[in-house]
């Protein structure tokens, strides 16, 4: 029945409230005016979202750092041509795979100097670093995916009648889509991480940027919601991705599980 | 001109990388099917029987010998040898619709042929009904029936079954080759079915090859008495299986743990 449904789900957010009572009446009276400083209550943090929200400064933000992630993502996308070629031909793997495992583990930030040397500040090196960490998800799923098709289906579509790139484009892609889709939805998990770090250090606007201004400014609570806007954000990237993967491509059992 | 011709067709599997042995899988292979013929190739497993199918299809290439396709040599795989797979290998992000035209899109026929093209073969195979559903949503004796439309939408010389029933259930098995004794009763055509089943390959066939066992080799050829209407238990069927049975058991060398 749905009444018990509901009360149900509420009795998960009961330590969760505890706690949140808890924060809210330590900040408010038991730290100090400085401490407090550092760690506003609950309450504060609403308002500054509500303050960030008012003046259009919030949007601006997530939509600066929004669309450094799409761009990024669009270029990140050369991985799966190349994903594709990797998969399907030995020889092809063995030569770009030696340079990828070099590249590979070298983490998103750690280019960060380096791109800073090579772009200057701004859009460019920012969206390079977040290129940087959506590539090699998507390309390692890709690859995995297209060694990982059934044989059968190759044969079947070639005993159809379907030759060279119409067995690539008919079978191979459509076959792997729903591993390159998990490539792309860790990809862009990995790329918002990197994203914020880019914005730390490399940009005047966007969430990553949000965050470390408010600090010199010791607006603790616009830290705060900042966070907040990049876990809810990150979180809600995936859920979308997830919903759309379950909807388009329902014979999955991999995205179904 | 026969629909198929095997000469002498022999495949040798190398060692691999150096290590253990080289596999010889076929021997000097050759038989002959004519058209509408329903042609069993029957035989333990490691006789080579799959190998010998793949070969036709063309998925792999003979280490020697030739095999000719309505008078042409087989050197690729092509939509004059289809083939329905044990395991079914439909397409999972098609819908059946879908699935049993992928051959005639490929051929670049135009939609309205296509259409009435998969609705007759969709009904021939008794899924009418579920022409609109996904591979997923089905049962294994469907999803096998849509197999079994997709190959025959390509009008195929000889059709291909690669043990199509084994992974059936024994009713479901049964019934579909009942299946499959209507449809080509409806729509002949060649087939050649690998199986290790003797009865199946009693009920279904005109001509039944049993093979010897590795290196695979034509044993015996046998001609069913009357094709598609023997009935279990009757004398002559199980004369035919007896026969069968011991060309078999003679393969089967006990001494050898494998």
């Amino acid at each position: 029945m749905p009444f018990f449904h509901s009360v149900k789900q509420l009795r998960r957010l009961i330590l969760l409230l505890i706690l949140l009572a808890g924060w809210e009446f330590a900040s408010r009276y038991i730290l100090d005016k400085t401490q407090a400083t550092l760690l506003p209550p609950p309450s504060g943090v609403l308002n500054g979202a509500i303050e960030l929200g008012f003046s259009g400064e919030l949007w601006k933000h997530i939509r600066d750092s929004l669309a450094r992630e799409f761009i990024a993502f669009c270029y990140a996308s050369v991985a799966i041509p190349l994903g594709i070629v990797m998969g399907c031909f030995k020889w092809v793997n063995e030569q770009v795979d030696p340079i990828i495992e070099i590249l590979r583990p070298i983490p998103p930030i750690a280019w960060i100097p380096l791109s800073i040397l090579w772009f200057g500040v701004g859009n460019t090196q920012n969206q390079f670093i977040i290129f940087l960490g959506i590539f090699f998800p998507i390309l390692l799923n890709t690859i995995d995916a297209v060694k990982n098709i059934e044989p059968n289906l190759i044969r079947a579509a070639r005993c159809l009648g379907a030759r060279g790139w119409n067995v690539i484009t008919r079978v191979v892609l459509r076959a792997a889509l729903p591993q390159i889709v998990t490539g792309i939805r860790i990809g862009l998990g990995v790329g918002w991480m990197a994203l914020v770090a880019a914005e730390l250090v490399g940009a005047n606007s966007g969430l990553g940027f949000l965050i470390n201004d408010a600090r010199t400014v010791l607006r603790t609570d616009y830290i705060l919601d900042g966070m907040l806007a990049i876990g809810l954000i990150g979180l809600t990237l995936d859920r979308l991705i997830r919903y759309a993967a379950k909807k388009f491509m329902p014979w999955s059992r991999a995205l179904n599980a | 001109m026969s629909a198929l011709k095997v000469e002498h067709l022999s495949k040798i599997y190398p060692a691999l990388n150096g290590q253990g042995q080289a596999v010889q899988a076929l021997e000097n292979v050759s038989l002959e099917v004519n058209k509408n013929e329903f042609v069993s190739i029957l035989g333990h497993s490691g006789c080579g029987k799959t190998t010998l199918l793949n070969l036709i299809a063309g998925f792999e290439v003979p280490t020697a010998g030739r095999i000719e396709c309505a008078g042409k040599e087989v050197k690729e795989p092509g939509a004059d040898r289809s083939m329905v797979f044990q395991d079914y290998a439909l397409f999972p992000w098609l819908t059946v619709r879908d699935n049993i035209a992928f051959g005639l899109s490929i051929k670049g026929i135009d939609s309205a042929t296509i259409k009435k093209d998969v609705e007759h073969f969709a009904a021939l195979v008794g899924l009418s009904a579920f022409i609109e559903s996904y591979p997923h949503q089905l049962s294994g004796g469907m999803r096998q029936r849509v197999s079994i439309a997709r190959a025959l939408a390509v009008d195929p010389t000889v059709l291909l079954m690669d043990e199509p029933f084994a992974a059936l259930d024994a009713q479901n098995r049964s019934m579909m080759q009942k299946e499959m004794i209507r449809i080509l009763a409806e729509e002949s055509k060649t087939v050649v079915l690998v199986t290790h089943s003797i009865e199946e390959s009693i009920n279904l066939s005109d001509v039944i090859i049993v093979m010897t066992r590795r290196p695979g080799r034509v044993k015996k050829v046998i001609r069913v008495p009357e094709p598609r209407r023997m009935v279990e238990d009757t004398p002559s069927y199980l004369e035919v299986r007896k026969q069968i049975r011991d060309l078999i058991s003679d393969e089967h060398d006990l001494s050898e743990v494998s």
